[in-house]
């Protein structure tokens, strides 16, 4: 059953979930699209560090940092 | 006019007898033979390099910036083929994000004229991670060179329970695919041989395509531009194709490139972008996309997943190493380790160094008749750099943790802890170890400051970084602490913890002034990639250091000589015949009393004499003249003219104003550095001024030492920074506002202090 849409900060450590939009302004987009942040993409939310920012996400295999504030603006459904 | 370019971006589709019509085929072979290494950043280039290379690499930066390139021949080649290999800074992507994607995008594009068009380009490939390489690595493949794909990194995508088909993944991607392990040395003599033929038999163009199915509106613009883009450069060997892609998707690609276009197309890319966005076609976006669904694809089609390691090593490694509470134990372990190293380790070697510049000068000395040619030799030359080369050891043991911590993946770990803390001023986590190595010594700091990838952010952490205390002005403080708390170990080690916390404390709100003014920018986006772990290679993390340590002593070294040379003649000039006169009778005096063996007393004597006629004459040389002349600006900070000597003579290296101190109040110098700091502390306490109160008291002394926390009295550092700037603009910057910082708070210090009644 997918669950509700959320910001990806907000999901369980350890869910994974799908994208299903990405907020960031279209000027700082690209990188993120590049690293392979797509729509439809499978995202895993490892950790946050110890002062609770940055936050360590899995996608395509492969571990990638965001700041909180920018995995907020990254929505996903969970699976 | 080539007639089939609307089928050259169905996919990777050959184009059968038509595939040529892209490029022009008297493509220029170079005749020495250039082969370009590229790929992601950690998939193992540098390993493959230092592999294929082996020790005879030449560093240096590319013209008018400052990305490192580095280039060797291929070695075990036959007789007669001169191959050379250029290696590029990792790439995420041919849409550049720093400096060093651009440069790598710009070779790649033949756009630098300094580098010849490559015979060959090596795409290396990390097997573990294929996706997310093989983005970059099909955008090079696009471009029409010729092209190998080194998929390396082939044992842990085994470990990882991957198990990729090279053939397929050749078929797919239509160039040579050659499986690697580059740390293991396994899979190389394939791939020589390869880059041997291909070069020597020229391997042919790479039929163009792209990797990425587009909407057929899209594909049509790109088909377009691809024309304009065609006539207006005749002599082109990069596929027009994917360079339209690439100018039409990426924002910043026209203004990265400029000159580089005409107006006639960057208004046709105008245009293009509003007709797509009005057919509602995100041109940001589609091209990534379908990029991406390309690659998925493949990469299903080349994998078996053995099904094994749900969860790699680096993640059980991980959950230690950045768990809240045993992540920050771990962290705060291996920087501890990192200083307990330094500081006592590298002290065996400085003091070998020290005795060898020593007994090199005495040699020197005795080898030249005493006169202004020994002296600049042996005063200037020899001990002037002998003072600042004396940090070596502990400026190469850095290098190497530094290269520990960035090839094992923990650079990027330590980045992900303290980048909380650092965002807090404006900052990247990549900034903080940069910053806490400049406690030793801030040059490996700033050196390393070349991860960072925004330059304004990178060049924040240059400017501030000297203000953490370094290993050089360890000896300052311990002088003037001694002259004040001689007995107080408690009263002591506060003062000395209050230095390093100045430094830390004013790096921080100076970066955080500096991100909110002079170099305004928001805190840069966390994009970061945290790398598997991996075993490091000694080969590559002694080489590391050693390019390092190299390029520092190239960099630093004429300076370094020029300052000293400079400082040696204000100590030196001008001669006053009349002391030399005036002591050489007393010694001849002296001398004449002895009978025929002179007594230990006696011998104490006479050096005591030289001792006083080389304070003599400092005191009277130019730099005595310019602590003099000094004083009025100083005097408001505590500091007489005696202090002012030595502010200029540590001009060198922060460490020499104790010598300088001990020459201009007569204190004979000794190898027990302990009891030499004892003598010349308790010589300080003595001086008084004609008042009878002393010269040095409590707040006089700090407030020297608050000066010595805040000023860039390094010759090292400015020259490093103007190396890494690549202008004389910022080390002046740098050092004229540290030197207001440090007047001003040294200032502060004294007159607040004298307000509040002390000293
Ligand atoms: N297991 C394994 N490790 C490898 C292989 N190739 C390289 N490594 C290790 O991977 C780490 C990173 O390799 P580098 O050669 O520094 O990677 P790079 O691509 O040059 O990285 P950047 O310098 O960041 O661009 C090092 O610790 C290497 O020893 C390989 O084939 N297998």
């Amino acid at each position: 059953m997918p669950g509700p849409v959320q910001p990806l900060s907000s999901l369980p450590l350890g869910a994974a979930a799908t994208i299903t939009e990405i907020k960031v302004p279209p000027e700082h987009r690209g990188r993120l699209l590049e690293m392979g942040l797509l729509t439809g993409t499978t995202v895993q939310l490892v950790r946050f560090a110890p002062m609770g920012d940055p936050v360590e996400i899995k996608v395509r295999g492969y571990n990638l940092t965001l700041r909180r504030n920018e995995a907020e603006l990254i929505m996903v459904q969970p699976k | 006019m080539e007639p089939n370019n609307n089928t050259g971006i169905q996919g990777a589709n050959k184009m059968p007898g038509t595939g040529t019509s892209d490029i022009p085929q008297s493509a220029v072979r170079n005749p020495q033979s250039f082969v370009v290494l590229t790929g992601n950043p950690n998939s193992g280039k540098t390993t493959l390099f230092n592999a294929l290379t082996g020790l005879r690499a030449r560093v240096g930066n590319y013209a008018g910036v400052t990305v490192e390139r580095k280039e060797g021949k291929l070695r075990g080649t036959p007789e007669g083929t001169d191959i050379t290999i250029l290696d590029l800074p990792g790439t995420y992507s041919l849409s550049p994000q720093s400096l060093d994607e651009q440069v790598a995008r710009d070779v790649l594009f033949q756009r630098l004229p300094e580098v010849p068009a490559p015979a060959l380009v090596v795409v290396v490939v990390d097997a573990s991670n294929l996706e997310r390489n093989l983005y970059f690595a099909t955008q090079v493949i696009e471009l029409g060179h010729p092209t190998f794909v080194a998929l390396n990194m082939m044992d842990v995508a085994e470990q990882n329970g991957h198990l990729i088909d090279t053939d397929d993944l050749a078929k797919a991607l239509g160039v040579p695919v050659f499986p690697l392990v580059a740390s293991a040395s396994q899979g190389l003599d394939e791939l020589r041989r390869a880059i041997v033929q291909s070069v020597k038999g020229g391997t042919k163009r790479v039929l163009p395509r792209l990797f990425c199915e587009l909407p057929e509106g899209f594909g049509r613009e790109i088909d377009t531009l691809a024309q304009s883009l065609k006539k207006s450069f005749n002599q082109r060997q990069t596929s027009a194709h994917a360079e339209a892609l690439l100018v039409l998707c990426d924002e910043k690609f026209l203004l990265g490139s400029a000159g580089y276009y005409s107006d006639e197309i960057k208004n046709a890319v105008a245009e293009t972008r509003k007709r797509l966005e009005a057919a509602g076609v995100d041109w940001r976006s589609a091209s990534i996309e379908a990029r991406y669904a390309r690659i998925s694809a493949m990469q299903q089609a080349v994998t078996t997943d053995s099904g094994a390691g749900q969860e790699t090593f680096s993640d059980r490694v991980d959950r230690i190493v950045t768990h809240k509470f045993w992540g920050m134990v771990v962290f705060i372990g291996i920087m501890a380790l990192m200083f307990l190293t330094i500081f006592t380790v590298a002290k065996w070697p400085m003091d070998w160094m020290q005795s060898a510049v020593t007994w090199f000068g005495d040699k020197v000395g005795a080898m030249i008749p005493p006169g202004d040619l020994q002296s600049l030799l042996v005063k200037g030359v020899i001990q002037g750099v002998g003072a600042v080369v004396v940090f070596l050891p502990q400026i190469c043991l850095l290098f190497l943790f530094i290269g520990l911590l960035e090839d094992t993946g923990y650079m990027a770990r330590a980045a992900f802890l303290m980048d909380r803390l650092m965002s807090k001023v404006g900052l990247h986590g990549k900034s903080f170890i940069p910053m806490l190595s400049s406690f030793a010594c801030a040059i490996p700091g700033i050196m390393a400051t070349r991860t960072i990838e925004t330059p304004k952010d990178r060049l924040v952490t240059i400017l501030v970084a000297p203000l953490m205390s370094c290993s050089a002005r360890l000896p300052v403080y311990a002088l003037l602490i001694a002259s004040v708390f001689p007995h107080r170990a408690v009263m002591a080690s506060i003062t000395m913890l209050s230095m390093y916390l100045l430094g830390i404390v004013v790096a921080l709100l100076m970066a955080w002034l500096f991100k909110k003014t002079l170099l305004k920018g928001g805190t840069p986006m966390l994009v970061m990639e945290l790398p598997p772990y991996k075993r490091p290679l000694v080969k590559t993390v002694m080489r590391h250091m050693w390019d390092r340590s190299k390029l520092f002593l190239q960099r630093a070294g004429t300076v370094i000589l020029g300052i000293c040379i400079i400082l040696w003649f204000l100590a030196t000039y001008p001669k006053h015949p009349e002391i030399s006169q005036k002591f050489a009778t007393e010694k001849a005096s002296l001398e004449k009393s002895f009978g025929e063996k002179p007594t230990e007393e006696q011998k104490a004597q006479l050096s005591s004499l030289e001792i006083q006629e080389s304070g003599e004459k400092l005191r009277q040389s130019f730099a005595g003249k310019m602590g003099r002349g000094l004083e009025p600006f100083i005097a408001p900070l505590g500091f007489d003219w005696k202090m002012g000597i030595g502010i200029i003579s540590s001009f060198a290296a922060r460490e020499v104003f104790v010598s300088t101190m001990s020459t201009v109040y007569n204190v004979a110098d000794s190898d027990d550095k302990e009891a030499h700091t004892k003598a010349l502390a308790q010589v300080l306490r003595e001086q008084k001024k004609p008042d009878g109160t002393p010269v040095y008291t409590t707040l006089t002394s700090i407030s020297l030492m608050v000066f010595y926390v805040l000023a860039l009295q390094c010759v090292s550092t400015v020259a490093v920074v103007r190396r890494e700037t690549n202008s004389w603009k910022w080390p002046v910057f740098q050092w004229v506002y540290m030197g207001v910082l440090a007047w001003v708070l040294a200032f502060v210090t004294y007159q607040g202090g004298r307000l509040l009644g002390l000293g």
